[in-house]
């Protein structure tokens, strides 16, 4: 789906990682591999340390501290809040929902419209296209709150090493509103087809969690993990990436007029070093366009990755002139996408640490 | 070049003989994980950029396969 904007901008933008910080030289001794091959993957993925929520965080634990953060600064009033849109595929449970949690905990008026959505790393690009549809009909002054966030670390087996040592939990609130002139467009695919390539078997109701999906195997290729655990066929996601996202970030250029020396910065989902390395090479943009330091500091923030990328490598730039940027964003579903935008002149754009 | 590629292989997998091996994909003996670790030795190695849609399991299956794709990526002579 190919859809344009204009008159619609990010004014605020705010990411949440938890204190909790886990250093991958400290989990070698986890996998069942040998300690020296473990380790030469460390340079290369990215591995070097990932944040995790404690065991009794939930997703809205996260969400609810950044957004409360902004309505306890004055960063954003409750009364020009038009409506929330939440995406996470990690709920705090079936029902309620994510939205509605923060909805309540914000004391929110009740004719504000609350949006949850189920996007793995596309979520950030969904959760904009929902923002700026609903802002074509909001009154006069009312914002979107984009809440999007993961702590996927609750599904992924510590004893996988294709998985465990990119995690990372994470979340955003970012609030977006009716504003300037500039054109925004916007690409979003999806190849259901491929839907196994990552994939949470236990849980939904496919198959109930239960005493046997939480037993950890040997999945025949050195890593232990359960039914209940995210498993991704790592080799089919990477030509996926190679293959299907570089032709669409070109058509997404093509469509804004725009050639690659007029982007700024690539702002793209965070999946490892390696994958945005190639993926730039394979684009032929430099890598000082394309930060790629996320996965190293925080692991792969799933949904979150484009918020948390902005706030940690370009906070004091947002605050100023706008830059011209491409976001995109690849994964479950699969779903790929990309989003063509200036981002600047925000009120705030900051990353900060909760204790969750 | 052949012999750098065998030492590589060595390298990440020491305990492993891959001279009994017509594939060392479809065989087990290197995963995903393998293929990017011997991409990085060998982009270090000859100072060249391997295309990403040739990291592909044909392209490791033997020394023979990983020197040619080093040939066709603009390494060794």
């Amino acid at each position: 789906m190919k859809a344009q904007f204009s008159g619609k901008r990010i004014t605020g933008l705010r990411a949440v990682v938890p204190e909790t910080e886990l250093r991958f030289d400290d989990e070698v001794d986890n996998y069942t591999f040998p300690a020296k091959q473990t380790l030469r993957l460390k340079a290369v993925m990215g591995y070097e340390t990932h944040r995790v929520v404690k065991p009794s965080t939930s997703t809205s634990d996260l969400l609810w501290f950044g957004l409360k953060g902004l309505l306890d600064e004055g960063l954003l009033r409750r009364e020009d809040v038009g409506a929330v849109v939440a995406v996470t595929v990690t709920p705090d449970h079936l029902l309620p929902h994510v939205g509605s949690a923060l909805h309540g905990l914000a004391e929110l008026p009740e004719d504000t419209i609350v949006v949850d959505l189920v996007q793995g790393c596309t979520a950030f690009l969904h959760g904009l296209l929902q923002a700026f549809l609903l802002l074509e009909r909001l009154p006069e002054g009312k914002k979107v709150v984009v809440a999007v966030g993961d702590t996927l670390s609750k599904w992924v087996s510590t004893r996988d090493r294709n998985s465990y040592p990119l995690i990372g939990d994470a979340a955003s609130i970012v609030v977006v509103e009716n504003g300037g002139d500039d054109t925004i467009r916007l690409d979003l695919r999806n190849d259901g087809g491929r839907r196994d390539s990552l994939k949470i078997p236990a849980g939904g109701s496919r198959l109930a969690s239960s005493a046997e999906t939480s037993e950890l195997v040997d999945s025949g290729d050195g890593n232990l993990r359960s039914l209940d655990n995210l498993v991704m066929d790592g080799s089919a996601v990477f030509t996926f990436v190679q293959t299907d996202v570089p032709p669409l970030i070109d058509a997404a250029l093509s469509g804004a007029g725009l050639e690659k020396d007029d982007v700024d910065y690539f702002l793209f989902h965070q999946p490892n070093k390696f994958m945005l390395r190639k993926l730039s090479e394979k684009l032929g943009i430099g890598y000082d366009r394309v930060p790629m330091n996320v996965v190293e500091k925080y692991g792969n923030p799933s949904g979150a990755s484009i918020p948390l990328v902005i706030a940690d490598n370009l906070a004091e730039q947002m605050r100023g002139d706008a830059l011209q940027c491409c976001l995109s964003a690849f994964g479950s579903g699969l779903s790929w996408g990309a989003i063509t935008m200036k981002l600047g002149g925000m009120e705030f754009c900051d990353l900060v640490v909760s204790d969750l | 070049m052949e012999a750098d590629i065998v030492a590589f292989l060595g390298e990440l997998h020491p305990e492993t003989d891959f001279s009994k091996s017509q594939d060392y994909v479809s065989d087990g003996l290197l995963d995903s994980f393998d293929l990017v670790s011997l991409v990085a030795m060998i982009e270090d190695k000859f100072a060249l950029f391997i295309d990403a849609l040739d990291i592909v399991p044909e392209n490791f299956a033997s020394v023979d396969a990983i020197a040619g794709l080093v040939r066709r990526s603009g390494g060794g002579a």
